[in-house]
């Protein structure tokens, strides 16, 4: 039975599904983009308290939704990988786990250029920011783990294990700091806009987090495409893929 | 006709924590090290801060637990090291035992050697930083489901990382964000005791912690230890 | 069909992309003995190691072997620390709760009597190997894996587990150990040449 399954996740068809899938993702990802930036940036009407600098939420939000859900992609794979040693998770997992660490860090880094003009400081212990950076670790956690291994199929396996293990946890760290930060800060410095968001903000917002999944999803089929053909640079099937387009 | 004998749970998890516990009295100097970091680095905050007692009283909780942190992260390190290198740990995985089950009498020597001890000595420390004595129970209380908390999932970071090169500071990667619920709700015991307050909420996470630990983390560990043992 | 202690069917064992070896098929009944034979890096022990189950990861075929196995792998998993008779006593593998007159009778078949309270630390390498190999001559395992058990021992000890080796087989046990040398086991021993297996 797994057998059969073990040919499905074959390198050569995961390449070839990468190539066909990448073509028409691309384009929607960079339509979706520019849809939503220039609607974001320019139509969107001004904050009455934050004036312009809100609108890094339109980066922002989008890359700390998508990171989060790229730890739960990622977790996904590696229980694929465990359970029915599917290639292709393996892949899959070791693909996402850089872009889903990227991620983590464009809404890190536009938290803390937001956090200026809006708290007077780059940084704040705010909890949304510190569970993000938490996050970041995680990711790195991976990613590092998965550098330590020789042997990348025994690689794939802990990190496969890593993942789950952060994935039970995750909603335990965010709800822990959520917690700390309300007994340590008096809700002073609350954010106005999420809960209240106007529609005409809301959409382009919404926009963006679908254009930011795309990205994400076709970086991480470009970058899985990228490592089959590392791994597998002497083989035959590779030779005739790449000769035949 | 040379069949083994039935195994008997129990049995085996009592031989294997004998064996652990006679192996740590017999170098004595993995289970002191630890206790001996710890008051070491807290003699380093008020060194830092200043002797002032309502200031270091005010940071005492939290000093308390980071440092517990780093003392229970250094017992992770030495984990499953020696029982990679000389075989043992795959004569573990050998054991007609889930393994699951197998790696529990370690870590329940571990933990004597090391949380507990660490936990029952605390109210010392806790003093020596202006802590007053009424708060001894909660610190004692708090620190018992942490060290088994944090043991456990230290754990797994160990076994994942036991057969690779420098494995230490990539333990600490994977394994310190992990702590962070445990540190928030350890230090919020220990000021609501300080403050008056009801610390029974704090510790009633970590029991749930514990509990939690004790269900899902065996299973992680053996799959680390499984991986390991591949390489 | 149930007897067999081991049964292997077109296993494949892979180091990272390289197939180490193809197609190995093998069926250990009681009452075997089997040298697994090749050259250095053929995947004598990755073999062995994957029919302990301590190799699964890049394994593919199918296994099927009975429960009740003892391994003894490179390392002896002994305890400097510890006394012979500990070691054997609390070993990890739990597979046997022998008594202390076992395990002296053990120690004292391998030629270690009146070493069972030294610490294991001061024993020799070849002492070493003979107090791991000792856990054969307890009540142990149907089914022995065995990696190099002939290293490091003198001809006695060769000689001794030799003796071992045709006795657990005639109790209805069966042996699959690794080495370079041939043993001397008579008729009883099949060779299983992993030349043939060598992967592309």
């Amino acid at each position: 039975m797994w057998r059969i399954i073990h040919q499905f996740g074959s390198p050569p068809w995961v390449y070839r599904f990468c190539d066909k899938v990448i073509p028409w993702l691309m384009p929607i990802t960079i339509v979706a983009l520019l849809v939503g930036s220039v609607w974001g940036l320019l139509f969107a009407p001004t904050d009455y308290k934050q004036g312009d600098s809100y609108r890094i939420i339109y980066i922002h939000v989008p890359a700390a939704v998508v990171a989060l859900a790229g730890y739960y992609v990622m977790a996904l794979a590696g229980l694929v990988s465990l359970v029915w040693r599917v290639k292709l998770a393996d892949t899959a997992m070791r693909a996402a786990a850089p872009i889903g660490a990227a991620y983590t860090a464009i809404a890190l880094i536009t938290g803390a250029i937001w956090g200026k003009p809006t708290w007077g400081a780059w940084w704040v212990w705010d909890a949304r920011i510190t569970s993000m950076l938490i996050l970041f670790f995680l990711y790195v956690g991976v990613i590092a783990l998965f550098e330590a291994y020789e042997n990348k199929s025994a690689a794939a396996r802990a990190c496969a294990v890593l993942t789950l293990v952060g994935t039970v946890n995750i909603p335990i760290i965010y709800k822990s700091v959520d917690w700390w930060y309300s007994l340590h800060q008096p809700a002073s410095i609350k954010f106005t806009g999420e809960s209240a968001i106007d529609p005409s903000m809301l959409y382009p917002l919404l926009l963006m987090i679908g254009a930011f999944y795309c990205l994400f999803a076709v970086t991480v089929l470009l970058n899985m495409r990228a490592e089959l053909a590392w791994n597998h640079r002497d083989a035959s099937w590779l030779k005739q893929l790449v000769q035949g387009t | 006709m040379t069949e083994a004998r039935d195994i008997d749970i129990l049995h085996f998890c009592r031989s294997q924590t004998l064996r652990h516990l006679m192996l740590m009295v017999r170098s004595p100097s993995e289970v002191i090290n630890p206790l001996l970091f710890f008051l070491l680095v807290i003699v380093l905050f008020p060194l830092g801060l200043g002797p002032d007692p309502e200031q270091l009283s005010l940071l005492a909780p939290g000093i308390l637990w980071v440092v517990a942190l780093l003392s229970n992260l250094m017992i992770c390190m030495r984990l499953f090291v020696d029982d990679l290198e000389d075989g043992s740990l795959e004569q573990l995985a050998m054991a007609r035992v889930p393994l699951s089950i197998a790696v529990l009498p370690q870590l329940l020597a571990s933990w004597l050697a090391s949380g507990l001890l660490l936990s029952l000595v605390s109210p010392i420390f806790g003093l020596m930083l202006g802590l007053p004595l009424e708060v001894a129970p909660v610190l004692v209380a708090s620190l018992l489901m942490g060290t088994a908390i944090m043991l456990l999932l230290g754990a797994v970071g160990a076994a994942l990382t036991v057969g690779v090169q420098r494995g230490g500071i990539l333990l600490a990667l994977l394994i310190l964000p992990l702590y962070v619920p445990i540190l928030i709700a350890g230090t919020r015991a220990l000021n609501e005791a300080l403050q008056g307050g009801d610390p029974t909420v704090a510790l009633a996470l970590l029991g749930a912690g514990v509990t939690g630990g004790l269900l899902l983390a065996p299973l992680a560990i053996a799959a680390g230890v499984r991986v390991s043992l591949e390489l | 069909m149930t007897t067999a202690l081991l049964e292997a069917r077109d296993l494949s064992i892979h180091k990272g992309l390289r197939q180490l070896l193809k197609d190995v098929t093998l069926c250990v009944e009681p009452g075997d003995l089997w040298q697994l034979a090749g050259g250095n890096g053929i995947g004598k022990t990755s073999l062995l190691r994957s029919f302990a189950r301590l190799a699964s990861i890049e394994v593919y075929g199918d296994l099927s072997r009975c429960d009740d196995v003892l391994y003894v792998g490179h390392s002896a998993s002994l305890k400097g620390a510890m006394t012979p008779r500990q070691n054997l006593k609390y070993h990890p593998s739990g597979l046997c709760t022998p008594t202390d007159t076992e395990i002296d009778g053990a120690l004292a078949a391998v030629g270690l009597a009146g070493y069972e309270n030294a610490l294991t630390a001061r024993l020799s390498a070849g002492q070493k190997r003979r107090v791991a190999l000792a856990r054969l001559f307890l009540p142990s395992g149907r089914l022995w894996l065995l990696d190099e058990p002939f290293t490091a021992l003198d001809v006695a000890g060769v000689a001794v587990l030799e003796q071992r080796f045709r006795a657990h087989a005639q109790a209805g046990g069966a042996v699959v150990f690794t080495s370079h040398q041939s043993a001397d086991l008579g008729g009883t021993l099949s060779v299983l040449d992993l030349e043939q297996f060598r992967g592309d």
